[in-house]
Formats: C-alpha cells, sequence, structure tokens
C-alpha cells in the first residue's frame, strides 16, 4: 500500500477547537504544509494572535509565541530581530490585524520586517460572537450592527492588501480565498511564495486569506463559501498586489 | 576600574549593554530621550540591535518577542509611555519573559510635565497591569545606583523569568556624576531552554503564553507565579538605613527625594536631634521588616515623596499602627527642599499636637 495523502506533521496532534465549516483548519494545513516543503519547519517560530486562532500555538508544530491583540507583527519583529536566520511568521484575524493592530501592522511592513504573515479575513468576530469588524461588509447584520452597517457610521471595510500594497517594505502582497479547491491551491501557492519571499531576505510579506464563518454569519458551511463568493469577493478582489519579482 | 562622568539617561545603556544586553526597542520621550539616543549608537557598536518602534505599546511587544527569543532586551520610557507598555508588561510577567523596563518618572496624570516625579509609585509596585502579579523594582538615587543596578536587573530578570522594573526619576536621568562599572557577583542562571529558537526538528515546540482557558491551570499557574513573587520578597529586599534604634524621627525616602531628605536630617542631627532614616532601594519588594528596628522613642515617621502620598501606604504596613505616620509632598514636578523637610523634622520632634 502507498500513502496517497497523509495530516502534515507540520501540524501537531492536537484537535482544532474551529467551528464546522470554518476555514481556519484548511488555512493552517497549507501554512503547515509550506513549512515542511520549504525545509524550514524547524527554523519556524510563529506568533498567534487574540481572536479564533488564539489556540494556534496548540496547532503548529514548531516553537509559537501568544501575542497580545494586534501586536503579533511588533512580537514577530522581535523574534526576527534576535533570530535573522529562523523563519518568523504571523496567524492573524481581522478583528486582530485590521482594528487593534493596524499600527504594528503597518509599520512592520513599512520596516520591511523579514516576516511572513496570513492574514484571516473573515468579515466578522468570531471569538467574542460575531460582532462588527473592520472588514465587515456595509449592510451585514452582525451582534453591534443589528441593523447591518451603515456607511454613514462606520465606513466602508478596510482593503488590507490594497493599503499594505503602497508600501516599499512590504515585497509580496497578496489576496486568496479557500471557497473553492481551485482557490485553495491558489492560496497555498501564495503562502509558499510569501515564506520563500522571506527566506530570500526580501522583506514584509502578506497573504490575505478571505474566509467563511458559517456560525457567526448563520449559515450552512456551503451556504458560507457562497456567501463569500458572491459578496467578499467582489469587495475584496483577489490576485497579487506585490511581488518581490519584477512581472511576476 | 577608574570612574567616568556619565549622564543617568546614557549610564542606563551603558551599565545594560555591559550586562550583556543585545536588544533595545524603544520610543523616544522626555525625560529619557537619551536612553534610545546613546543605545542607537553604543548597541550597534556591541553587536546589538537598536530599533526605534511605532508606539511604546510595539516596543515593549517587541521586548515579548525578543524576550521570549531568548535574548537579553530592554525598553525605557517616561511615565506616560511606561502607562502605555502594561500591556506588554503584564504579558510578560504571566508568559515568564525576562525582560528590563526603565522609567525616569516624570510628573502626572496625563501628559502631566517632564519635571521628575515620584507619582508612578503604586503603578511600579503594584503590578501596573491587569491579573495578579509583580515585578521587581529598583529605585535608584544616583548615576552609580543606576550602572549598578541595571546591570543586577538583567541578572534578576533571567534568574525568576520575570520582568524587572527600574524606577528611577528625571531628576537622575538627566543629572552627571562619576561611575564605575564593577563586575556584578557571578549567578547561577537557569539555561533558557523554554525560549523559541526553532525546534530543528529534535524537540517539542516550545511556546511562550500567557493564555490558560480552564480556570483550574490558571489558577495553578497564578499560584506558580506567587510562589516566585514570594522568593523575590525573602531575597530581594533592599535599602539603606541608619539610626533607627533611637530616632526621635525617622525619615523615609528613595531614590532622588531620599537625597534631599539626607540634607535635612544631617542639619536636623546638627540642631541636636536624633533622626533616622529608611530609604528602600528596591520599591518591590517593600523593606517592611527594617520597621521593626525603628525604637520606642521615635515620635512619628515623616515620609517624603514627590506624589501625593504612595510609598506612605507601605510604610504604614510597616509601622503595623506603631507610631505616627506624617507625610510631604511635591507634585506635578515640584522637588522638595531640604529646609522644607527639616521643619517637618523639627515639628515632629517637638511633638506634633
Amino acid at each position: 500500500m502507498t500513502i496517497v495523502y497523509e495530516k502534515s506533521r507540520g501540524l501537531t496532534d492536537v484537535p482544532f477547537h474551529y467551528c464546522p465549516g470554518c476555514t481556519h483548519g484548511v488555512i493552517h494545513k497549507l501554512v503547515a504544509e509550506s513549512l515542511v516543503e520549504l525545509g524550514v519547519l524547524g527554523d519556524a517560530i510563529g506568533v498567534a494572535p487574540v481572536g479564533c486562532s488564539v489556540l494556534a500555538y496548540n496547532y503548529f508544530n514548531c516553537d509559537m509565541q501568544e501575542a497580545a491583540h494586534g501586536r503579533a507583527p511588533a512580537v514577530a519583529t522581535g523574534i526576527k530581530r534576535v533570530h535573522p536566520d529562523k523563519v518568523v511568521f504571523s496567524y492573524q484575524g481581522d478583528g486582530d490585524l485590521a482594528s487593534i493592530g493596524t499600527a504594528e501592522i503597518v509599520h512592520a511592513a513599512h520596516r520591511g520586517e523579514k516576516i511572513t504573515t496570513i492574514f484571516v479575513n473573515n468579515a466578522i468576530y468570531g471569538m467574542t460572537g460575531g460582532q462588527m469588524a473592520p472588514t465587515t461588509l456595509v449592510g451585514q447584520k452582525t451582534t453591534t450592527s443589528p441593523f447591518g452597517r451603515d456607511e454613514a457610521l462606520s465606513g466602508k471595510p478596510i482593503r488590507i492588501a490594497e493599503m499594505l500594497a503602497t508600501i516599499d517594505g512590504a515585497k509580496f502582497v497578496e489576496r486568496v480565498s479557500v471557497d473553492t479547491p481551485a482557490n485553495i491551491r491558489k492560496a497555498k501557492k501564495a503562502i509558499k511564495r510569501a515564506f520563500e519571499c522571506q527566506l530570500k531576505g526580501e522583506g514584509f510579506a502578506i497573504v490575505e486569506v478571505l474566509s467563511s464563518c458559517p456560525t457567526n454569519w448563520g449559515l450552512t458551511p456551503p451556504k458560507a463559501l457562497d456567501w463569500l463568493r458572491d459578496n467578499m469577493i467582489p469587495y475584496y478582489p483577489l490576485g497579487n498586489f506585490r511581488d518581490f519579482e519584477e512581472g511576476k | 576600574m577608574s570612574k567616568v562622568l556619565m549622564k543617568g539617561n546614557e549610564a542606563v545603556g551603558a551599565a545594560a549593554i555591559k550586562a550583556g544586553c543585545k536588544y533595545f526597542f524603544g520610543y523616544p520621550i522626555t525625560p529619557s530621550s537619551e536612553i534610545p539616543e546613546y543605545m542607537s549608537k553604543a548597541l550597534p557598536e556591541a553587536g546589538g540591535v537598536f530599533l526605534q518602534a511605532e508606539s511604546e505599546v510595539a516596543a515593549i511587544n517587541m521586548v515579548y518577542g525578543a524576550g521570549g527569543a531568548g535574548a537579553r532586551c530592554m525598553t525605557a520610557s517616561s511615565s506616560p509611555g511606561i502607562s502605555l507598555k502594561q500591556e506588554g508588561i503584564t504579558y510578560a510577567a504571566g508568559a515568564e519573559i525576562p525582560c528590563v523596563i526603565v522609567n525616569m518618572m516624570r510628573g502626572g496624570p496625563g501628559l502631566g510635565s517632564i519635571q521628575p516625579s515620584q507619582a508612578d509609585y503604586f503603578q511600579s509596585t503594584r503590578g501596573g497591569g491587569n491579573g495578579d502579579y509583580r515585578t521587581l523594582c529598583y529605585a535608584p538615587a544616583s548615576v552609580q545606583e543606576i550602572v549598578d543596578y541595571v546591570m543586577l536587573a538583567f541578572d534578576k530578570a533571567d534568574y525568576y523569568r520575570n520582568p524587572v522594573l527600574i524606577a528611577a526619576d528625571g531628576m537622575i536621568g538627566q543629572v552627571m556624576e562619576a561611575v564605575e562599572f564593577k563586575e556584578p557577583a557571578p549567578i547561577d542562571l537557569p539555561a533558557k531552554d523554554w525560549a523559541t529558537t526553532g525546534t530543528g526538528e529534535k524537540r517539542k515546540p516550545n511556546v511562550v503564553n500567557s493564555l490558560y482557558l480552564q480556570a483550574d491551570a490558571l489558577q495553578v499557574h497564578n499560584k506558580n507565579l506567587e510562589k516566585k513573587y514570594k522568593l523575590m520578597e525573602e531575597n530581594e529586599v533592599l535599602y539603606e538605613a541608619f539610626g533607627l534604634e533611637d530616632a526621635e524621627v525617622v525619615v523615609v525616602a528613595y531614590g532622588t527625594t531620599s537625597r534631599i531628605v539626607k540634607s535635612a536630617v544631617k542639619k536636623a542631627q546638627e540642631k541636636g536631634i536624633k533622626v533616622g532614616m529608611i530609604r528602600p532601594i528596591t520599591i518591590w519588594p517593600f523593606p517592611y521588616e527594617i520597621f521593626k528596628k525603628i525604637g520606642n522613642n521615635a515620635k512619628g515617621i515623616l515620609t517624603v515623596e514627590m506624589s501625593a502620598g504612595q510609598m506612605i501606604d507601605d510604610v504604614k504596613i510597616g509601622t503595623e499602627g506603631r507610631i505616627p505616620v506624617y507625610f510631604n509632598g511635591t507634585q506635578g514636578g515640584v522637588v522638595p527642599t531640604p529646609q522644607n523637610i527639616l521643619e517637618d523634622i523639627e515639628k515632629i520632634a517637638g511633638g506634633i499636637r
């Protein structure tokens, strides 16, 4: 018998706590596989956020630090400056990165910090029970926007990938989605390349991953993926915004 | 080794480098800006990294990362900046990350003033951030003590796996004095086998973390921290004291204030008043025990602080109601005069009614 598929050794055996249909599990897998395939799992040091993926430090089979809310890029900076030869990454949600941690992510990018950030955007605060995020779409109902996000009150959702792509120190910026197998394959490619950006010493790299939250969106897992496709992708276009090689 | 003339803030940097600090993350603020300025030049020369962070919040979280990665690292600031760092300090205490944080205190609350103050005593000695935690806190009274205690702070931080604070004030940060760099007594330090250095796929992952979702588990963790704090209380108390046994008046002061108090004490002694003094060098743990040495002739204890009265709470705990405790305080950056303190000593010696 030959093994045709197995769980990546980049993940531990701790069972995920994620809700059914949540795409964090898929994204964890892509990160873990990328580290293994690049041969850097033993050199990897990850930084977990505050939010749904707060327990990521239990799941990645590498050294991990748990950061304060939004501060993962600063924590990762401290680690990378001490261990410039290691592969340092932060894994952050949209409340963490796009709201309370905007200063840290902007300046990590601005310094050209040689770290890789996996930014999971599901347009909502999941862990705290479905409140409005900076990425919540206009009209989207959440527990703190019960009548739908009102642009006059809260403004429009923030586009992180586009914003960071304006910063010179950000050498790799791509937005991907994990709503279909084809998109998952593209997401894997982008995540791998974001680590390659760090390995080549080019500068800051970020992959924004559009993700679903069936629990707090109040949808079944398949319907949640449909909602992502129909509502998020039109506002958050997929694609590469910056690559460290010209013409890529 | 010969003495060199140094400004307090520069001495912080020089002592840190001498103690093996390789990483400094900071943000400028008066009256402590000479610390990052000094480090920006001296640390790269010493083979380390200086990084000016985008904020105090980022700076302390960089310290969290670097300390968690096993390095000797520090940050420094002044009062409003230290308030911003409290988030990172409580996380570092919870995750047991060794690091050194220097506070050149200035007047508060809010943006306050840029003159020297001791109004961050509560913040320095009661945790400062959320949760049950303590940080060893040295209060140097001279540039020489800055050198000595900054160097010691790195050893203690590593020994206890805990953040260590230096609480000085704008005056000591700005003054120039002759200092000598003495080798601290060698100390057996535990290996940092908990640090995030990469597993090399040869060991289980190390996790630096302060989250314990199960209440029982957090209680166990907190009780372990408590044991550590108890050890600090037993072993790390430092103070200077004199003349307690037959004193009519005992004056308690730390840092800059203690130097002014010493001038007043000398004048009072010249006038024939028996005056003793207690100068806490660690403000946490506080030298409560020494208050038991105060004799029965004492008519009162005078606490002198550049605050509205914060250390006075500890003085009262140490005194256990045995002797009346009086207060002499200046605020907002106002520094007391020896004359003003002498008057209070005389009043207490003469019997306050």
